[in-house]
């Protein structure tokens, strides 16, 4: 262990971006339920409320919002507010402050009022939490003008990608996939550098592989599978949702020539179906094959656990499309 | 409801205050009532919600504000921004869809904003300002600015889950806020007495812990008194609802047919007109003399007039600006 490179885990990592802000920052402040005295909910936030006191880790109502409308109205009033929404799927009680107040604040006033809030979230399923507690929606969130959509896959992406939302002039959404959380790794760098750009974590000839968030380990295990049979997966992982990283696309499509996104969301719709259009809008020319696309089926997420590893992608569903995609057109 | 509470039982404030107190009403009634040939000529489109009769509302309460206050209002908020500073003629070009206007065109009646004098608008979402003030207010707290954050809306917001959550929100972190409730009682058709239960807009602050008090809205002395008081205990961290008895004397908007009311009601509330009842109370008491008062309508009119001379003359914001600010231009401080 050097001092660039810490035994951690993903859990720590965010806990420790929130711990340098804090410390970093005196208008920086963490609020959201049960951040403090329970620790937070996937105790992300566990011992914070000790070092940093009530008011810089503040608990609040089950009021998602108005404690999120709060932390906008908090970032226009001058301090750095991260707000804490236990899962996506609370978030939908506060969809009215982000959308039609963080998102367009900035632009309804002519540029007068942008609002530097950072919203976190735990999002994606996996874990048998049932129907309403288990959906990804960020895909939802990137449809809308005005926000960032970050989505941290990696231990260094967890520790990084805060810092730098909380010094953009606009809301930062950041979604954390709950599987993630107990994900152990090394923190190598000092930075993760722009979270707007997409990385390849792990290159390869045949096939583009476009996704974010957990179902990066998904890919990047399906890519170990299929190399086995002389099939080179070159994983993408977006990194952040809106804006989408093209750039970074369209080249690996030009090595390549061959697109399949992996995505936990929805297929109809969804974040999946926009890299689609994009790729057809810029890399039609390119294509040797159909873009393919491996989704979370179109059901309400269930509980029982043979049901739910049907509905969520799998490396398995992975490795088969992958296959048939350089048999059928290779 | 009843249109005789108690009027003009308030005492006066001191003669320069209420000079000021009426030439602002008078200012808003002008500027709302300009608005209806602008919005006839099709120069203001969209929704356009007036504010006449409800004028003694926002003079009594803004007339109270300090510069370091913020304000946060509804669709309904001409009158509230005018009050607050912001110059008729940006407010005018705003609704014009000109570059010149206090939002550059882009909000228009319903969104106006000015970071001078910590307008933060003019908010379409019934209740969408509450916890917006409620942060804003707990800025003023961190961060020890002395502030206070003033939230106006109908009691139609009440209705609104946000209402509940924002009021609790303030009160436990004792918050120096002041929710104005514009209580006209209608919330577009609907009557109060089938929007609410229970015993009424300051009942339901107070179970969230919230001071409230009511006072009559058609009477600017009376508003101007509260709105000095509970100012007072909101900056101490004491968060205050105040709600304000008023009607609007015209339609919800211009798309409204106004099928839900008698025009009896109106006419009653019309005798308690806000600024012709001021005005003879002035009068009498030899505080405003009448030509004092011509004088007054000849400059406000001038003022009004030139508004729309500058909404007119202002320049449009070239379509290749349209993704600006969608994102802000500078890097956060
Ligand atoms: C959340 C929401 N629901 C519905 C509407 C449509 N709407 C606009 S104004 C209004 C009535 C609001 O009444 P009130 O809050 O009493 O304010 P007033 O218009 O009387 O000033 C309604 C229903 C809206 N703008 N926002």
């Amino acid at each position: 262990m050097t001092v660039n490179s810490v035994d951690t885990t993903y859990r720590e990592a965010v806990r420790e971006a929130i711990r340098e802000a804090l410390l970093g920052d005196e208008r920086v402040f963490l609020m959201g339920e049960d951040v403090g005295h329970y620790g937070g909910c996937f105790a992300v936030s566990k011992g914070l409320l000790a070092e940093f006191g009530p008011e810089r880790i503040r608990d609040t109502p089950l009021s998602e919002l108005a404690f999120v409308g709060a932390g906008i109205g908090a970032a226009l009033g001058g301090l750095r507010p991260i707000v804490e929404i236990m899962t996506v799927n609370f978030s939908l009680l506060a969809l009215d402050p982000i959308l039609n107040t963080a998102a367009t604040l900035c632009h309804m006033s002519g540029g007068q009022f942008p609002v530097p809030v950072v919203i976190r979230m735990a999002t994606g399923g996996g874990k048998q939490l049932a129907a309403q507690h288990s959906h990804s929606l960020e895909g939802w969130f990137a449809h809308i003008p005005g926000l960032v959509i970050l989505v941290p896959a990696t231990i260094d992406d967890a520790r990084w990608m805060l810092g730098w939302a909380l010094k953009r002039p606009d809301p930062v959404l950041i979604f954390e996939n709950q599987t993630l959380y107990n994900r152990k790794g090394t923190l190598q760098e000092t930075g993760a550098g722009n979270p707007l750009q997409a990385r390849v974590r792990r290159s390869g000839r045949d096939i583009t592989l476009l996704t974010y968030g957990a179902s990066l380990y998904k890919a990047l295990e399906a890519a170990e599978q299929i190399a086995l049979k002389g099939i080179e997966l070159e994983v993408l992982d977006l990194r952040a949702l809106r804006p989408l990283d093209e750039t970074t696309i369209m080249e690996s499509i030009a090595r390549t020539h061959r697109v399949l996104i992996v995505d936990e969301g929805w297929r109809s719709g969804g974040i999946s179906a926009e890299l689609s259009a994009r790729v057809m809008e810029r890399a039609f020319f390119e294509l040797d094959a159909p873009v393919r696309r491996i989704c979370t089926e179109e059901v309400p997420l269930p509980y029982a656990a043979q049901l739910e590893l049907a509905a969520l992608p799998q490396v398995s569903k992975i490795v088969a499309v992958a296959e048939q995609m350089v048999s059928k057109h290779g | 409801m009843s249109t005789d509470s108690s009027a003009s039982q308030s005492p006066l404030p001191p003669a320069e205050i209420s000079r000021d107190l009426l030439r602002q009403m008078l200012r808003v009634r002008r500027f709302e009532e300009e608005c209806v040939p602008q919005y006839q000529a099709g120069k203001i489109r969209g929704f356009l919600h007036l504010y006449v009769g409800e004028e003694a509302v926002a003079v009594g309460v803004i007339s109270q504000l300090q510069l370091k206050d913020a304000v946060v209002g509804t669709y309904r908020e001409h009158g509230h921004a005018l009050v607050r500073g912001v110059s008729a003629r940006a407010i005018m070009a705003e609704m014009f869809g000109k570059q010149e206007g206090c939002a550059r065109g882009r909000g228009g009646s319903m969104h106006l904003f000015d970071a001078a004098t910590r307008f933060y608008g003019g908010n379409a979402i019934v209740g969408g300002g509450l916890p917006l003030a409620v942060g804003l207010a707990l800025a003023e707290k961190e961060l020890q600015r002395g502030g206070v954050a003033v939230c106006f809306f109908g009691e139609g917001a009440v209705a609104e889950g946000a209402f509940h959550e924002s009021l609790n929100l303030a009160s436990l972190w004792k918050l120096p806020v002041l929710f104005v409730c514009e209580n006209n009682h209608y919330a577009m058709g609907t009557p109060e007495r089938i929007e609410l239960a229970g015993q009424g807009v300051c009942a339901k602050a107070e179970v969230h812990g919230v001071r409230a008090r009511s006072v009559d809205g058609m009477d600017v002395a009376a508003v101007w008194q509260a709105a000095g008081a509970a100012l007072a205990e909101a900056r101490s961290g004491q968060p205050v609802l105040l709600e304000c008895n008023t009607y609007r004397f015209r339609a919800h908007s211009m798309f409204d047919a106004e099928l839900y009311r008698e025009r009896s009601e109106v006419q009653a509330w019309e005798r308690r007109d806000p600024v012709a009842c001021f005005l003879a109370r002035l009068e009498s008491a030899g505080v405003v003399k009448k030509s004092e008062w011509e004088v007054w309508q000849q400059e406000v009119n001038a003022e009004i007039a030139a508004a729309v001379a500058y909404a007119d003359a202002g320049t449009e914001e070239p379509a290749a600006d349209l993704l600006r600010f969608v994102y802000a231009e500078e890097e956060a401080r």
